[in-house]
């Protein structure tokens, strides 16, 4: 690997690579490899292009390249063609063959496997004309479709450490100018300007200073992180080389979570490619400029993602947050100047800092420039990961981007911010999505989690799903949270489960309210936001919990019973696999469920052909 | 218990206690679980007490203290799969293995495990066979596939 002494070495480095690199996309295939295809066998279709190449005399002439997450994971795995931008959707190693033939042998498209208008039958051949991907502005995705995570020198051929050069070349002083400008907000949840971080921890008199890299994504629901740290980790390291640089520290940290072993995995190679290459460790490009970046495994503990529970759990201690009298920035990590940004904070700073803050601020809102990432999940037709441009309305992202909720039912609430976040029903729908709006209407950003819900969605057991979740990740530091969330959690499921009276309700408010009052850190303050925001929009629904014992959308299981309608063909399945053998039934006769002994498994349901199971 | 591991992972750390989660995990990376005996090498060791790394053992959701099955069934329970119906797969598994979630088979075969998200929320529901992604998953299919690994072991 060729190693830069100087910033003109990496650019002669670029050009040379730029001048040989020309063609090369006229003939490459990318196939999708982040956590969602693999999961669909996208390691199978790799394989098979490979052997496809082969047959067909190929492989030289042709660059395949497993790439990061290029956002559809519905219809994974994904295979694109850089030259046109031409999308394949679901490819299984079967269907190999005929792209290899049509679209490469006979320069053609595959027309079977591409995307069509579930209306007209239209075929939507490319990017543009995916409303998934046409609607969106893919300030950071994009490089995901173009690059192999792991091969330093694709990242470097689309602009990769421009950023870095731009930075050395103007120097820390004007690079925070252009940060506070640029009013880059923390895309973690917490909204706080980048810029003014960076120059109080770099004002705070120290002889050390710390960068720390937050990628403890653990909003249930959320993978914005994930993706990028897998798709092009060499954009967080190069955003957080350019923060140490400017804030004067030599020695960073990526705290990520262990449950994504692809992301450790890829930001470790990237790592080595950087350290090798002489733009990590010392004497950086030859300006004297030391720093190293080390990977910290988080233990699975939600409350790390709270920056002073992070710095604890770094120093090997249990991560309990402590009150910030003193910020971070000034005595964080081992007592010294912490500066903590989030993956995808990091990851904008390289794009900023090469074209200027007054490019970042022309797109977005006033208040929340720029863009951001959102996981869209739940029941929508496409789920993936989509980036909009800040100030989209829901609408926009749920119904353009998403394609709408699943099987044409109606759309109900969207919840947003992961546990600290709340639901927001469909008179919100077009309402802007930026840091302030969404907390004005009593739920947040948060670190960019998106999940759609249909008629079938209980707010009263979503609410209580959150509960639970947060009870148990609640460190026990704070009385109000450790014990409040518990009984927030139990008056929840007295609902859910037909024990409550009206009065429950406003219990519940009020013991809300001293939760959010008592707690130390943003776990237990925002614990509160998923309870509070389904009672103001969904009051209906909790009162049909509490007077008519009634689940109306059939998910509390106290409160429903399941039935078997005369769509019953008598086909005796779910009387097979019933585990508590209650149904009773002959061939070809309408089978009864004994609602007595029924324990509302949902196995006949499942298993039922004919639509025949119905829950009340 | 033969400890020369944890020696190993030990002298790779440099013996720093800054780096106890990642010593802790380390070992369990090997056995699948923090072994007593492990957890008080290492506590005679680093000179820490022991019961500040039962505290951390305890904090962090990813360590053991007990062995773990051969086959990890984890089902994701992040929000999106919640809404799809993963407590479900919860209990099936829970009423096929008669362990509760969380728990070990007594014949160190299967262990039930979940996990908050893993973001892989378009497969939801999702249930994981030690690192497998089986996406989509129904009670049915969750019974199906301990049937087959069961029938695999040679097992009833």
């Amino acid at each position: 690997m060729t190693k830069f002494t100087s910033v003109e070495a990496l650019h002669s480095h670029r050009e040379a690579l730029l001048a040989t690199k020309k063609d090369e996309n006229k003939k490459t295939v990318s196939v999708c490899a982040g956590t969602g295809c693999k999961a669909v066998g996208a390691d199978l279709v790799v394989e098979a292009f490979k052997a496809e190449f082969a047959k067909n005399g190929l492989e030289n002439a042709v660059h395949l390249k497993a790439t990061g997450c290029l956002g559809l994971c519905e219809k994974g795995t994904l295979v694109m063609m850089p030259a046109d931008q031409t999308v394949y959707h679901s490819i299984t190693p079967k269907k190999v063959p005929t792209i290899v033939e049509q679209a490469l042998v006979q320069d053609g498209r595959a027309d079977d496997f591409l995307f069509t208008d579930p209306e007209t039958g239209a075929k939507q051949p490319t990017m543009n004309d995916i409303p998934f991907y046409a609607s969106q502005k893919r300030l950071l995705l994009d490089k995901n479709t173009l690059i192999d995570p792991i091969c330093l020198d694709d990242y470097i051929s689309v602009g990769g450490y421009k950023g870095l050069a731009k930075a050395i070349e103007i120097g820390p002083d004007k690079v925070i100018d252009e940060m506070k400008k640029a009013t880059l907000r923390g895309r973690g949840g917490g909204g706080f300007p980048a810029g003014r971080k960076w120059e109080t921890c770099r004002n705070a008199p120290s002889d050390k200073r710390y960068v720390i890299c937050n990628a403890d994504e653990g909003d249930p629901g959320a993978f914005m992180d994930a993706s990028l740290l897998e798709g092009q980790p060499h954009s967080v390291i190069e955003g957080m080389i350019i923060g140490a640089y400017t804030i004067g520290s030599d020695e960073g940290y990526v705290y990520v979570r262990h449950e994504y072993p692809l992301a450790v995995e890829r930001l470790t190679k990237a790592l080595e490619q950087v350290r090798a290459s002489g733009l990590l460790g010392e004497n950086i490009l030859g300006t004297g400029f030391n720093f190293d970046i080390k990977i910290n495994k988080g233990g699975g503990a939600f409350v790390c993602g709270e920056s002073t529970a992070l710095m604890a759990s770094i120093e090997g201690r249990v991560g309990e947050p402590r009150a910030k009298h003193i910020h971070t920035v000034v005595a964080g990590l081992n007592d010294k100047p912490t500066n903590l940004n989030n993956v995808e904070t990091w990851a904008t700073v390289p794009l900023i800092v090469e074209r200027g803050a007054d490019w970042f601020t022309q797109m977005g809102t006033k208040g929340s420039p720029g863009t951001k990432i959102f996981s869209l999940v739940g029941k929508v037709n496409n789920t993936g990961l989509v980036e909009a441009e800040m100030g989209a309305t829901l609408r926009q992202i749920i119904f353009d981007m998403g394609g709408g909720i699943r099987g044409g039912r109606p759309f109900k609430a969207v919840q947003t911010g992961g546990p600290s976040g709340g639901c927001l029903p469909a008179d919100k729908l077009d309402v802007p999505v930026d840091f302030d709006t969404l907390w004005n209407e009593g739920s947040m950003m948060g670190s960019g989690g998106m999940v759609a819900m249909d008629d079938q969605t209980c707010m009263v057991d979503v609410a209580r799903y959150f509960l639970d979740f947060l009870k148990f990740e609640s460190c026990g530091k704070c009385t109000t949270c450790r014990e409040g969330i518990r009984r927030l959690h139990q008056l929840v499921s007295d609902v859910a489960e037909g024990r409550a009276t009206e009065e429950t309700l406003d219990l519940i408010e009020t013991l809300a309210e001293t939760v959010e009052k008592g707690s130390l850190c943003a776990l237990g303050t925002s614990a509160v936001n998923p309870v509070l925001s389904t009672l103001k929009y969904f009051r209906e629904e909790y009162l049909a919990h509490v007077r008519d014992k009634k689940c109306p959308a059939g998910v509390c299981k106290e409160l429903i019973t399941y039935h078997i309608n005369e769509n019953c063909t008598g086909c005796l399945i779910c009387k097979r696999r019933c585990p508590e053998q209650c149904i009773a039934g002959e061939n070809k006769k309408i089978h009864v469920i004994d609602t007595s002994k029924c324990t509302k498994c949902g196995i006949c349901k499942d298993v039922c052909k004919f639509d025949a199971v119905e829950i009340y | 218990m033969d400890l020369t591991f944890v020696d190993a992972i030990l002298t790779k750390h440099n013996r720093d206690t800054r780096s106890l989660l990642a010593i802790m995990q380390d070992i369990q990376e090997e056995v699948r679980y923090l072994p007593k005996e492990a957890v008080q090498h290492l506590s005679k060791e680093l000179s820490i007490p022991l019961s500040r790394i039962y505290a951390m053992a305890t904090f962090y959701n990813s360590f053991h203290l007990e062995p773990r099955g051969k086959y990890t069934c984890t089902v994701c329970m992040g929000t999106a799969c919640h809404v799809a119906g993963a407590p479900r797969l919860v209990e099936q598994l829970e009423r096929d293995l008669k362990i509760d979630s969380g728990k070990t088979t007594p014949d160190l075969m299967f262990s039930i495990e979940e996990v908050n998200c893993v973001g892989a929320c378009a497969l939801a529901p999702l249930l994981i066979v030690n690192g497998e992604y089986n996406s989509n998953m129904t009670s049915d299919a969750v019974s199906r596939k301990i049937k087959k690994l069961k029938k695999e072991e040679g097992g009833a």
